[in-house]
């Protein structure tokens, strides 16, 4: 029993140095990228990583979450006969929810986890002791970058999920169950205001920013951890709690961006 | 590049280490570590694995802060010093790493030119120049392009070397440069030490355990045990020492032997150290 208490205790204080680690990489980073030089090309390549290259992901689950979406809202406004409520509660639930939540786990699996072992590969081949030693802040050079392609890459592919599941909802609705174009396009614009937009991009800045700095935390203190003497195992274990612990704090956040805004 | 403060003359101390205790949580790692590296010589830190070699080159870099002690290097306390000056010496010093720790995005021309690109305004012509001078001092001209993942040990090393040197530093430090080489690339690397003491005048510290780099190439050889700098000398006073230990390793015999096997295998059994 006094162990169980002793580990639970253990595992509270690690998992609150680890909060406090990652608060404070997000203070020191900032601080650093207000110094010069101010370099932009290697944002852009960061872009190209978290956000080109993740386009087809968004595109591919886009389409489907937006189809799956018009054939459930279909199915279930059917029976009360109000189809034509589809185009806005497609539109709704993309926009507000669904948009910002699945891009930013969407981004977590696929580039979220490449930062984390990035880092921690060069964490424990003394990558980053080499920067250090070359008088080169491993948190501007490393992560600033990273950090901004987050921050402006999700609300991007945001809007790009938004744009395809909403097609998706459209060919269901209008293609293959005939519900009127007008019909379904009036609804959409009807039912969604500004402050839906607002709430999405509100939501898709804040998940970039929480993912893209909670993979980098993982990967760059990886050495401070159990994971940091592990080597290879120490990289997978490393990336795999990053990958969790990303997607249950987009999924929290969401939550808490719901309630308050 | 800019001068930390001190003195650049034979016979000055590039390095001064007093009083240098470093801690890992319960373990004490160093202790009470006295060291004097002078100007424009070869220092040789040699010891077994474990002696605390690495973390004494860890604490020089300043990526391990110790427990006490001071570590002054160019006129700069690195053990209390602000972030900006250690900056300012590590502007000075170059390092090559066991592993080579090149970035593996970046080919081995991109990798050296890094640090002239973050330090300076020097045009692109300049710094392909650069580059290709100090490819050419360690050999690697003809793997300028090529990414780390392509390059053999000898050659990582190598690249290593030219990215530590790039800055024409006035101190350089190279972990275990003999490590994993076989023993003809080993003495290439150790001429390639030699020479460049010889041509750039550098004070180059050396951390390894290969005897026979160490006699080859040591002006001076600080022994480590067990935590502890257990001699300091040039390398016929290191041969010429009677301690046991420091013969040992020079015959490379093995660790104390157990005398007493009942009592060990006892220990075993009853699961103490």
């Amino acid at each position: 029993m006094l162990n169980a208490i002793e580990s639970l205790g253990a595992n509270i204080i690690a998992s609150l140095e680890r909060t406090g680690r990652t608060c404070n990489l997000l203070l020191i980073v900032l601080w650093e990228l207000l110094q010069p030089p101010y370099r932009l090309y290697p944002i852009i390549k960061q872009m190209y990583f978290i956000g080109a290259r993740s386009l087809m992901l968004i595109v591919v689950s886009g389409v489907t979450i937006g189809m799956v979406l018009g054939l459930q809202f279909y199915n279930i406004l059917e029976r009360f006969g109000s189809v034509d409520l589809l185009g806005s509660g497609v539109a709704l639930s993309v926009i507000r929810e669904l948009g910002p939540v699945m891009t930013a786990l969407m981004v977590v699996g696929r580039a979220g986890s490449s930062i984390t072992a990035e880092l921690g590969i060069m964490r424990i081949t003394e990558q980053v002791d080499a920067l250090e030693c070359m008088a080169v802040s491993p948190h501007k050079f490393l992560i600033g970058p990273k950090l901004i392609a987050g921050l402006l890459s999700v609300p991007l592919l945001t809007a790009v999920f938004d744009f395809v599941a909403l097609f998706g909802g459209y060919f269901v609705g209008v293609v293959m169950f005939g519900i009127g174009e007008g019909s379904y396009m009036n609804g959409m614009i009807d039912a969604v205001e500004w402050s839906d937009v607002r709430l999405g991009l509100v939501k898709s800045l804040i998940f970039g920013l929480l993912v893209t700095l909670i993979c980098c935390s993982r990967g760059f203190y990886m050495h401070l951890t159990k994971a940091g003497s592990q080597g290879a195992e120490g990289v997978s274990s490393a990336t795999t709690d990053a990958v969790v612990l990303s997607s249950i704090t987009v999924l929290f956040s969401d939550f808490l961006i719901g309630a308050l805004i | 590049m800019s001068d930390a403060g001190t003195s650049n003359t034979p016979g000055s101390n590039a390095i001064s280490i007093r009083d240098l205790v470093v801690d890992y949580g319960p373990r004490r790692i160093l202790s009470d570590v006295d060291l004097d590296i002078p100007m424009g010589q070869i220092m040789v830190i040699m010891g077994q694995s474990g002696a605390g070699k690495t973390t004494l080159l860890r604490c020089m870099l300043g990526l391990k802060k110790p427990t006490s002690g001071s570590i002054n290097i160019l006129g700069t306390d690195i053990a209390t010093a602000k972030q900006r000056d250690i900056n300012k010496v590590r502007k000075q010093i170059g390092v090559a790493f066991q592993g080579g720790a090149l970035f593996s995005s970046m080919s081995v021309a991109e990798n050296i030119q890094l640090a002239l690109r973050e330090h300076t305004n020097l045009d692109e012509k300049t710094i392909e120049i650069m580059t290709r001078i100090k490819l050419d001092m360690v050999n690697m001209l003809a793997a300028e392009n090529l990414m780390p993942a392509e390059l053999s040990g000898g050659m990582t090393k190598r690249a290593a070397l030219a990215r530590a040197i790039i800055m024409d530093p006035k101190l350089l430090f190279f972990d275990e440069p003999s490590a994993g080489l076989d023993p003809s690339t080993a003495a290439d690397l150790d001429q390639l030490i030699i020479t460049l003491k010889n041509t750039m005048r550098m004070t180059i510290i050396v951390v390894t355990h290969e005897l026979d780099s160490i006699f080859k190439i040591a002006d001076h050889i600080a022994v480590v045990s067990a935590g502890r700098i257990l001699a300091t000398g040039t390398p016929q006073e290191i041969t010429a020492s009677t301690d046991p230990e420091i013969q040992g390793m020079l015959k490379r015999k093995p660790r104390e032997t157990i005398i007493d096997t009942d009592a060990h295998l006892a220990r075993l059994v009853g699961g103490q150290a």
